[in-house]
């Protein structure tokens, strides 16, 4: 059908209207602007579940479906391009915001100005970012998550957070450099931007040009590790995640996944199956960076006082663990990541939205808060604010309630059983044992320290994790127990409960991703998707 | 002309580098912008450097391609310009904000011992 098609764009513009309209609405009427986004945001993710259904639809197909926009032919002009890996992503993101925006809905969304549309700008950036089919697009799109992401990470003001925050800007602002030098040296070596275009000419690329290309390929690679926190490019991710607030911090999970994600879309896409010997490029530097990424990680969580930094550091295991197995490049092993991937996004979200609620008793950041809201809100808002405390309907049982997530996070960030972290930690290493790798009977050497790794940093993370646990929930004697909203407490059950379901549904699960890894390693699938479409569609 | 281009980008980058690495905002701020002007030399030098090329077709139709200059370098240029500058733009108001709230121009909010 003809209009289906017309979805693909969808994930781009429905936030950025939603977040346009927001900013006409006066800051004052909270209920109708959060209404209005998530009622925005819902349909996202309705769209998105439609999109899966697509991207999945046509079976073993591994043809990828293209939108180009403005209806130019795809070379070149502007494509959108959706496939498995790109309809998981979006679905991930739109669930995940979903949850941080009904948890930020009882105060976080009333700390500082425009909370809901920066919240669907970020929302449009990274729709875009999974669904272009084209380097600059990227760019742009990479660059309105980060605006938006700059403006979120500062919401709720205080000099920890302008601090972390001007590192953040900083770092990040340098890495868009190096995108562009990366973007500039691979069109002039290849004389298009078109992702799939460009995999196809990258096997044509005389030898004489291939350094360039190599160099700028690197140089793009580079500045996407920033973004997904490889060591020793990710020391500015726990302080700036830590300083966020609650809501943020659990979206900006998703952000490192962006840089994972658009790592492994290139990496299989220019240096797989079309690019002739020059395939694999750049594998050994992510599967190494991986490794380094994971034992500094491994160590931050051991080392870690504070709850924020023991997520901030859990949130580098996660990336760590996919930069290496992106790096490993073998189906099952990839199939296994985009499990990994989605399980620990909704973990590690979970995790800083609880971490909000525990610490709520005794954080001395809540008068800052305070301070914070009556700066920005007016006299309307404040005498509003008590009230609506006492009518928000209290958890019952919160402490209870609070240790069971903890636990269960714990158990998720470990990944031991019966939670979908150890289905999805299982699959990686099953595929690393018994993958199309092992032709000659051999298992590397790489594969025996990422495994090793792998499950080391699982147990620093059970440690860490009990330690905290105990120091929380068992140890005081008179605890303050937190007034606790069933609203707060609602998205990090959800997200829980997602990954249980996760853990039952597994092998559905894993036949999709399955499906997806296989259609990532054959590129020419991709290619014909987009540009196999368009010219029939010219020649009309 | 590439000679004078090429040493006009290494010193922008070298300058570029060298302030970012200092720990004052204001060094941060210049040294970024610098930066950015090498990168958006960079990707214009990267549509090849051609002398007295229009990059855009004239009114009369299809002509001989090679007599025009690339454009989509160009293009690029013009988007890297405008985000470039909005992303400048947020940073200085976040080193204001610091500088209030810290007391301090240096880059972690307090000097070093």
């Amino acid at each position: 059908m003809d209009w289906e098609r017309h979805l693909l764009v969808v994930p781009i513009l429905l936030p950025l209207a939603a977040g346009a309209a927001l900013l006409l609405v006066e800051e004052v009427r909270h209920t109708l602007k959060a209404t209005i986004s998530m009622a925005a945001t819902l349909a996202l993710l309705v769209v998105a579940i439609v999109l899966l259904r697509m991207a999945d639809g046509n079976g073993g197909d591994a043809q990828s479906m293209s939108y180009a926009v403005a209806s130019w032919p795809a070379p070149f002009a502007i494509v959108l391009v959706l496939d498995r890996l790109s309809a998981l992503m979006l679905v991930t993101t739109a669930i995940l915001a979903l949850a941080a925006l009904a948890f930020s809905l009882t105060r976080w969304d009333r700390a500082g100005p425009h909370f809901h549309s920066l919240f669907q700008f970020l929302l449009m950036g990274l729709g875009g970012a999974f669904l272009t089919g084209d380097l600059f697009n990227l760019f742009v799109f990479f660059e309105v998550t980060l605006a938006a992401s700059y403006g979120l990470l500062l919401h709720g003001s205080g000099s920890f957070r302008v601090r972390s925050g001007l590192h953040y800007i900083a770092i990040n602002l340098a890495a868009s450099l190096l995108f562009l030098i990366g973007v500039s040296l691979i069109y002039g070596v290849t004389g298009t931007l078109n992702m799939a275009d460009l995999a196809v000419r990258i096997g044509q690329v005389s030898a004489d040009d291939r350094m360039l290309l190599q160099a700028g390929a690197g140089i793009l690679g580079v500045a996407f590790l920033v973004k997904a926190g490889m060591w020793p490019l990710g020391l500015w991710l726990p302080p700036a995640y830590m300083a966020a607030a609650a809501p943020v911090g659990a979206v900006f999970v998703i952000l490192t996944k962006v840089g994972v994600y658009v790592l492994l879309r290139l990496s299989l896409l220019l240096f797989g199956g079309l690019s002739g010997d020059m395939a694999g490029f750049g594998n050994m530097a992510l599967l190494w960076g991986g490794l380094a990424t994971l034992a500094f990680a491994t160590s931050g969580v051991l080392a870690s006082q504070a709850m924020g930094r023991l997520a901030g550091y859990s949130v580098l295991i996660s990336s760590g663990t996919l930069l290496a197995a992106v790096g490993m490049g073998n189906i099952a092993v990839v199939s296994g990541a985009l499990f990994y991937l989605v399980s620990s996004t909704f973990a590690a979200a979970a995790f800083f939205m609880l971490i909000e609620l525990v610490e709520r008793a005794r954080e001395p950041g809540a008068d800052l808060l305070a301070v914070t809201m009556e700066a920005y809100g007016d006299e309307r808002e404040e005498t509003e604010e008590p009230e609506d405390e006492e009518i928000g309907v209290v958890m019952p049982g919160a402490l209870a309630v609070l240790g069971v997530s903890f636990g269960c996070i714990a158990l998720l960030l470990a990944g031991l059983p019966p939670l979908s972290g150890f289905v999805a930690k299982f699959a990686i290493l099953k595929g690393m044992l018994d993958g199309n790798s092992l032709a000659d009977g051999e298992i590397p050497v790489g594969a025996w320290i990422v495994m090793a790794l792998v499950i080391l940093s699982g147990l620093a993370a059970l440690v860490a994790m009990m330690r905290t646990g105990i120091r929380t929930f068992w140890a005081p004697l008179e605890t303050v127990v937190p007034r606790v909203l069933v609203i707060e407490m609602a998205p990090i059950l959800t997200l829980i409960g997602l990954c249980f379901a996760m853990t039952f549904s597994g092998g559905t699960l894993i036949r999709y991703t399955d499906a997806a890894s296989r259609a990532l390693h054959e590129p020419a699938g991709y290619v014909q998707g987009v540009l196999g479409d368009n010219r029939e569609k010219a020649d009309r | 002309m590439e000679l004078t281009l090429a040493i006009a980008i290494g010193v922008l980058t070298g300058s570029g580098v060298w302030l970012v690495f200092r720990p004052r905002t204001y060094q941060l701020v210049i040294g970024l912008s610098l930066l950015s002007y090498a990168v958006n030399l960079f990707i214009f030098s990267m549509g090849r450097l051609r002398m007295g090329a229009a990059p855009v077709l004239g009114a009369d139709g299809v002509a001989n391609p090679a007599d025009y200059a690339d454009p989509v370098p160009q293009a690029l240029v013009l988007t890297a310009i405008v985000i470039g500058f909005a992303t400048t733009a947020l940073l200085l108001v976040v080193l204001l904000v610091s500088r209030g709230l810290t007391g301090s121009d240096h880059v972690d909010g307090r000097e070093s011992r």
